[in-house]
């Protein structure tokens, strides 16, 4: 390990072991990938190097680039309304606002366009009211976007949240009895410390659009993600399907690149002992209810109006006697995946966030760019992916829950790995190295001093992964076991076929599930720490 | 809601207990206790059978369609069917990435282009099989046949319309008196299956020439085809271009008052193209027998009748009749074109997308 003489830290070979094969696996996509686009290199260039392809990419940065901060002002709006602020009923806001991550976007989207299309549901509510015989078209851009970034949001806002809760006011008192103005701290003290884990939520956001298929097929516009798929769909070809999917991941890890890159090194944990005491409130007066307002609509185009559009048909189904076949099975094998899924990615993603904040280098900035590769890919490409691998190098575990379980992390690895990092970079190393010098070792340090003061972010994590695992469908339908049926696979099964009353049935039973480990991990945090009026 | 799940979950418990998973099938209605004689007979049939053949199934249909189907067929012959439900065309990749390692024995398709895909992997079928099948639903070098087809079709209006009064070929419908009053979901895979067919059957001038006549009609686009006859039902649109069932699925929920019928152009050509869905045996197949009787199940006139009345999709087996209501694949001037001609959808994309129908 040559690399490893010139960092400050020797790494043990303990920790880079681990961490070296878990990259091998995060990496196997792209060896895939081009594998298969080497397979008839000669049509690539002529391929790629077309006025079409230069147009998707265009579409594609517009919708990025346009999300990513559409997401990002929205989500660190909310964030501070709902931890700086005396909003009305904040703590239902606090659920309300992070349920978007809990619908799945194939469902959300075929609620969109039942609902919102020109003669759909809205329409026809409205219509005799209003006068309206057509609703505007939703189709292309200004659709796109507006969906994907009320959907990816929550991405910016649980982080950036985490971090106002956490950020210790001492530090923002300390400028203001400097001579700052609140404005003035406010740019100069918070908004840097806020930094890590807005831009950490941004990057899921830009990687979350960039792979995105269901939001931009069903409003057509045509990003990288569509192209791909048309390939699979459309023309049967692997090959470039594959050379467009790699000009994608290259595309992701330069984004990666732009995000590590703003981040610098600084350091943000406070040095003093003890921990941070609540911030003042700010009171919004008048402006609260304007506030209100706008949380009230963003909630509605969310979650309530597609909730409801969902129990409708429901209750249409339920009164015409359709049946809603079994949905038991299903549900245990969700939760069966789900639950593993995140045990896994939590047991991966915390040995990777030790040896990414402990042992910085070029190993550690390699290994921690990889973890984006999965998450980036659309699901399918990934799914083929590791067909090849389970095929090729697996095989004992093709079509088995583990070959799905390495699935799940190689797509989900970022979000629960940086719930963890945030955590660990809080924590001042100074704790964890006088343990050491009072003659622990190790191992007993981690246990007994690590887990312990990360375990609400590993909560976080491992919660994120359970509710991404619930969702996925295209790499649990082409991995699963054979006959594994879960709520998303069997949702998508009566939605492609156009029965309402039982995709309805199942992805209800979905969301509910899924929203309960989240409901549950959001009020826990406010029972902790969050509750200025308690104070 | 929640009742609802709480019902399920009885009824499946119940069906838990009353027998053995998997090889064994109870159907959950009948968890009769053991002491009765019914089910002592039947557990005597199972034991006959006790060397259980397994069969592994690539299905790009949607479980919705077809699980009951093959549960009748576990149950009638004992062998236990393992399926992987997916889109036809993610099946198609996987079954391209596995090669000759692959657990599947058969490939069940929504449509043609995936079958053609994995043409290479695929067996010749055997007679048994082929001579069910109408000839012209099959693959020419015999390695697949089609199961089911589904017709294209123009949805009118009946308030509006007698079906005499509506033009005899899809070119009239790109006159302007027909300027607002058309329906179209261009995203469609089956819509663009039959611009495919426009392509073969009158070359791409004409195809984007009558694509282009529709688009200056300025038709309201529908996401599928399920809000398009809809909206052709509520008199929102007069006419519209879809496949023939959505129209049966409409009528069963609403009853034979719903206001709209299927037209199937009179004088044919690719506004009246047949479509199907489709099924091979792997090479890699263990059990190429086994693997040929689930395919002459599918075809067997019991399934095709089955099929026709829960699906409303054609029978592909001479003899057996369409679902009643169902326009007869008789009357319909279909065109003869070569199934394997219809997979170069990427080019109908392309058409699409030059027109402006796509964005």
């Amino acid at each position: 390990m040559s690399l490893t003489s010139q960092e400050p830290k020797r790494v043990p070979l303990a920790a880079s072991v681990p961490a070296v094969a878990i990259t091998l696996v995060l990496v196997a996509p792209i060896v895939y990938l081009v594998i298969r686009a080497a397979g008839s290199a000669d049509s690539l260039i002529p391929f790629l190097w077309r006025p079409r392809i230069g147009a998707v990419a265009l579409r594609t940065f517009a919708l990025v680039i346009s999300v990513t901060i559409g997401a990002t002002i929205l989500g660190t709006t909310i964030a501070w309304l709902l931890s700086r602020t005396d909003l009305p009923a904040r703590r239902v806001w606090i659920i309300l606002t992070a349920i978007p991550l809990v619908i799945p976007s194939f469902v959300y989207a075929l609620v969109i366009t039942s609902a919102l299309s020109p003669r759909g549901l809205l329409q026809k509510i409205l219509g005799p009211y209003l006068g309206i015989t057509e609703l505007p078209s939703i189709y292309g851009f200004p659709g796109a976007f507006i969906s994907l970034t009320l959907l990816t949001y929550p991405y910016v806002l649980l982080p950036t949240r985490a971090a106002f809760t956490n950020l210790d006011p001492a530090m923002e008192e300390a400028s203001r009895t400097l001579g700052r103005g609140t404005w003035k701290t406010f740019v100069t003290v918070t908004i840097p410390a806020l930094r890590p884990a807005t831009a950490a939520g941004a990057l899921l956001v830009a990687l979350y659009t960039l792979s995105d298929f269901g939001a931009v097929s069903l409003l057509r516009w045509e990003t990288f993600t569509y192209a791909i798929f048309n390939q699979y769909e459309a023309a049967f070809d692997r090959a470039l399907a594959a050379a467009l999917s790699l000009v994608l991941a290259i595309t992701a890890l330069g984004i990666v690149g732009i995000e590590s890159w703003t981040r610098g090194r600084g350091r943000y944990h406070s040095i003093g002992p003890g921990s941070p005491r609540i911030s003042h409130t700010h009171n919004l007066k008048h402006w609260r209810w304007p506030a209100t307002a706008s949380l009230t609509t963003i909630s509605f185009v969310t979650t309530v109006g597609p909730m409801a559009v969902l129990s409708y048909w429901l209750a249409k189904g339920a009164l015409a006697g359709e049946s809603f076949g079994d949905l038991w099975e299903p549900l245990l094998n969700s939760l069966t995946a789900a639950i593993i899924a995140a045990g896994a990615l939590t047991a991966v993603a915390f040995p990777l966030a030790i040896f990414i904040t402990r042992y910085p280098g070029k190993l550690a900035s390699i290994i921690e760019r990889s973890t984006y590769i999965g998450f980036a890919l659309p699901g399918i490409t990934v799914a083929i992916a590791l067909v090849f691998l389970g095929i090729h190098v697996l095989y004992p575990i093709y079509q088995t829950l583990l070959l799905l379980t390495i699935a799940y992390v190689v797509l989900f690895l970022p979000t629960t790995l940086g719930s963890i990092r945030s955590g660990i970079l809080q924590l001042n190393p100074r704790i964890e190295e006088a343990a050491r010098t009072l003659g622990k070792t190790r191992m007993q340090v981690l246990l007994k001093v690590t887990v312990p003061l990360v375990r609400s972010s590993m909560l976080a994590g491992a919660a994120m992964a359970f509710l991404l695992t619930m969702k996925e469908l295209p790499a649990t339908l082409v991995l699963g076991p054979m006959d594994f049926r879960t709520l998303a696979t069997v949702t998508w099964a009566a939605a492609s076929e156009s029965f309402f009353a039982s995709a309805a049935a199942s992805s209800l039973i979905l969301i509910l599930v899924t929203a309960a480990p989240l409901t549950l991990l959001l009020t826990r945090g406010l029972r902790q720490s969050d509750s200025p009026h308690t104070y | 809601m929640l009742t609802f799940s709480a019902a399920t979950l009885s009824t499946v418990v119940v069906a838990a207990c009353g027998g053995k998973p998997a090889t064994t099938e109870h159907s959950p209605e009948t968890p009769a206790p053991p002491a009765e004689p019914q089910v002592v007979e039947k557990s005597v049939t199972v034991d006959i059978k006790k060397t259980v053949q397994t069969l592994t199934l690539y299905s790009g249909r949607s479980e919705k369609l077809v699980a009951p189907i093959l549960k009748t067929f576990e149950k009638s012959t004992g062998i236990d069917v393992r399926i992987k439900y997916a889109k036809s065309a993610a099946l198609a990749a996987t079954l391209l990435e596995e090669g000759d390692r692959s657990p599947a024995d058969v490939f069940y398709s929504q449509d043609p282009g995936a079958l053609g895909a994995v043409e290479p992997l695929l067996e010749k079928l055997p007679a048994s099989v082929l001579t069910r099948v109408t000839p012209w639903a099959q693959n020419h070098e015999a390695l697949w046949v089609g199961i089911t087809g589904r017709a294209r079709t123009v949805v009118y209006n009946t308030a509006k319309f007698k079906e005499s009064d509506l033009p005899d070929d899809m070119w009239s419908f790109t006159k302007s008196s027909w300027n607002g009053r058309i329906g179209w979901a261009p995203t469609n895979s089956s819509f663009q299956t039959m611009v495919t067919a426009m392509r073969v059957l009158w070359g791409d001038a004409k195809a984007e020439e009558w694509l282009r006549g529709i688009q200056a009609n300025e038709p309201t686009v529908y996401p599928k085809n399920t809000p398009l006859v809809a909206a052709a039902g509520a008199g929102e649109i007069d006419v519209g271009f879809v496949n023939h069932y959505y129209l049966h699925r409409a009528l069963a929920e609403q009853g034979d008052s719903f206001p709209a019928r299927n037209y199937h152009v009179r004088s044919g050509g690719p506004g009246a193209l047949i479509m199907v869905s489709g099924a091979g045996i792997l090479k890699t197949s263990r059990n190429p027998e086994t693997s040929a009787k689930l395919l002459s199940y599918l075809l067997s006139d019991e399934t095709q009748e089955n099929f026709a009345s829960t699906t409303y999709e054609y029978p592909l087996v001479p003899g057996v009749g369409e679902h009643k209501g169902v326009t007869p694949v008789a009357s319909i001037k279909h065109p003869s074109v070569a199934l394997a001609d219809l997979a170069d959808i990427k080019g109908s994309q392309d058409l699409l997308r030059k027109v402006g129908a796509l964005a």
